[in-house]
């Protein structure tokens, strides 16, 4: 026999067919399963697209510069919900961005004993793992109340800038953005911590032997040479912020109006769809549709710069 | 005198002939003031954490009791009552998701790990980074489109405990298949060499070899993926929907802890309040235990 033939001499059993078609078969497999994970980001797309299309049809791209949300009348337009997601994640972005770097030069520098540092890294890692449902619950019984009598008082007393022209009635954008604030903050620190350690030392000896301070070295030296992963984190920060729905959904207030003033109640993509998805009916769904690809394009542009930059700086 | 003229004659805080920078020199007022702000905002980093912990520890031990396991939610100002038809409901979707993901996250991760080739593996873990910042809310819109329409067109119901599961299992996939991967990596190239050696086929070696080496890591990292979806509200709203009564099947309206925390903390009724409180704790316990065991499983690596 030809197989036979074949054989090593030495007496090693040849692996027999169901063996040899079953372990490629196994690679198969896991290869079928990992081209699927990478595939279903392109399968949401394509689903929340083919969902649209009726509305894409009807409104085409003024969609997203109309500012309409009439289910009586089967008027769609999102730009107030856009207006808020972008407001909201900016002001969460500009209260985070600070204080969350500021944190991971404390979590990167030998200011503190390293088992202290590790209880603060696990402390703010823990942060980024509340659900997000709870601190909308928080912030309606916690976070609201003092915020409302705070901008009351700066309504009374600079009620003449625009952003505060409004007095503040509960929920509102502020709010909002406070909450993101928190939510952001675990993934800037994490994200510029990596940044700044994965400096390499020689950085700062060269610094401090030139007679640099301590942070005359960290504002001139590391933070310049870490810029792009703090870059990245912002980025990272800002896709979550503009996707987060629970916590702000409760907070923002959900009215779709655009006003220049902090304290006014606005809406964000998700809060919409959190809002109305389930009691829509009609062309009410194809336009939630285009709403949420709106916000999946969004994100998605935000994620990828962000991963390109992020991968990039793991690499050098 | 020295200590008098430094700051005029030298910019840099030193007086001539001395290494010591004078503490009032403005370049050492300058650190000690950036240090001072660094800390403080290293504080404001960990205050929300203790505020929110703390509060909802606060206000959920206050009301939580023993029916609330066991019963049904009451009419709106009636005392007492429970979620535990919540509970089985959250239980129900995390197991039908931890069923979809966790395989399909492990064989994804053997693939990266053990067959693929660098360039795909590059493409398929940039891509699971991508999925796992999409909005959670999108996961529920793609369950409600591939499955709670397609249960209408044939009749079996819409909205369901399936297409929640369905939409966390998106959620989860992401977090399982990077950790699993991270995991395999770890595993020393050796133990395959010597497997292969032995006469071990591919299939004999991840399955006897490099899964049991990496098993500690792969169960810490489905347990918080698991623990993450638990709390996971967006996604459920319009899949499972939420529902007053126990779970009866994977076709219907299913109740979850997280979507009766967002349906009762918003609604104005003080005992549906309390019950949210009380469903906010049992969600932060469980994943401050997952943490704090994952962290303390994990402690040696770190």
């Amino acid at each position: 026999m030809t197989t036979q033939s074949q054989n090593p001499p030495s007496g090693l059993r040849q692996r027999s067919q169901t063996e040899k078609s079953l372990d490629s078969g196994f690679v198969w497999l896991t290869r079928i399963f990992a081209f699927a994970i990478a595939f279903t980001l392109l399968w949401i797309a394509g689903q929340v697209f083919v969902g649209a299309i009726p509305a894409i049809q009807k409104f085409g791209l003024g969609f997203l510069g109309k500012s309409a949300w009439n289910p009586v009348n089967d008027d769609y337009g999102v730009l107030p919900q856009v207006y808020g997601t972008l407001m909201s994640a900016f002001i969460g972005l500009l209260i985070a961005v600070p204080i969350g770097v500021g944190t991971a030069v404390i979590l990167s520098e030998n200011f503190l004993p390293p088992k202290v540092k590790l209880v603060l890294v696990f402390l703010v890692e823990l942060l980024a793992a509340i659900p997000s449902v709870v601190y909308g619950i928080w912030g309606i019984f916690v976070l609201i109340p003092p915020l409302t009598s705070f901008g009351k008082w700066l309504n009374a007393s600079f009620g003449f800038l625009p952003i505060f022209s409004t007095p503040p009635t509960g929920p509102n954008l502020l709010v909002a953005g406070f909450i993101l604030a928190i939510m952001t903050l675990p993934i800037i620190t994490a994200i510029s911590r990596d940044a700044l350690i994965s400096v390499p030392p020689s950085l700062r000896q060269a610094a401090i032997g030139l007679g640099a301070t301590r942070w005359e070295t960290i504002l001139k030296v590391l933070i310049p040479a870490a810029f792009s992963g703090i870059v990245g984190a912002v980025m990272l920060a800002l896709g979550r912020a503009m996707g987060e729905t629970m916590a702000v959904t409760m907070l923002i207030g959900n009215s779709n109006n655009i006003s220049t003033s902090l304290f006014a109640p606005s809406n964000t993509i998700s809060s919409l769809l959190a809002n109305q998805f389930a009691e829509a009916s009609g062309l009410q769904v194809s336009a939630l549709m285009y709403a949420a690809l709106v916000l999946f394009i969004l994100t998605l542009i935000v994620n990828i710069l962000a991963e390109l930059v992020v991968l990039r700086v793991k690499r050098l | 005198m020295a200590s008098t003229n430094f700051s005029e004659n030298s910019p840099s805080g030193y007086s001539s002939g001395s290494l010591t920078r004078a503490p009032s020199s403005p370049r050492t007022m300058f650190n000690t003031i950036m240090t001072a702000v660094a800390f403080i905002c290293a504080l404001m980093a960990v205050i929300p954490l203790v505020a929110v912990l703390g509060y909802v520890i606060f206000k959920g031990f206050s009301s939580l009791n023993l029916s609330v396991f066991t019963e049904l939610p009451p009419p709106p100002l009636r005392k007492g009552g429970g979620f535990g038809n919540a509970i089985l409901g959250t239980i129900l979707m995390v197991g039908i998701a931890a069923a979809i993901s966790i395989p399909l996250g492990v064989m994804a991760a053997i693939y990266l790990t053990e067959f693929s080739s660098g360039k795909t593996a590059r493409v398929i873990r940039f891509a699971t980074n991508v999925l796992s910042g999409v909005p959670s809310i999108i996961a529920g819109v793609f369950a409600y489109g591939i499955i709670v329409l397609t249960l209408n067109k044939l009749g079996l119901g819409s909205y369901s405990a399936l297409a929640g599961g369905a939409a966390l299992s998106i959620l989860m996939l992401p977090i399982i298949l990077r950790t699993t991967d991270e995991a395999l990596q770890l595993v020393s190239q050796d133990l395959r060499q010597a497997a292969v050696g032995i006469g071990a086929t591919k299939f004999q070696t991840v399955s006897q070899v490099v899964l049991p080496a990496a098993l500690p890591a792969i169960v810490t990292g489905s347990t918080l993926a698991i623990a993450r979806a638990s709390g996971e509200t967006a996604p459920l709203l319009f899949t499972a929907l939420f529902s007053p009564f126990w779970p009866d099947g994977l076709f219907k309206p299913t109740a979850s802890l997280a979507v009766l925390v967002y349906n009762y903390a918003i609604s104005p009724f003080k005992n549906w309040q309390s019950l949210a409180w009380a469903a906010s704790l049992i969600l932060v316990l469980l994943v401050l235990l997952t943490s704090i065991i994952t962290r303390w499983a994990t402690r040696q690596k770190v």
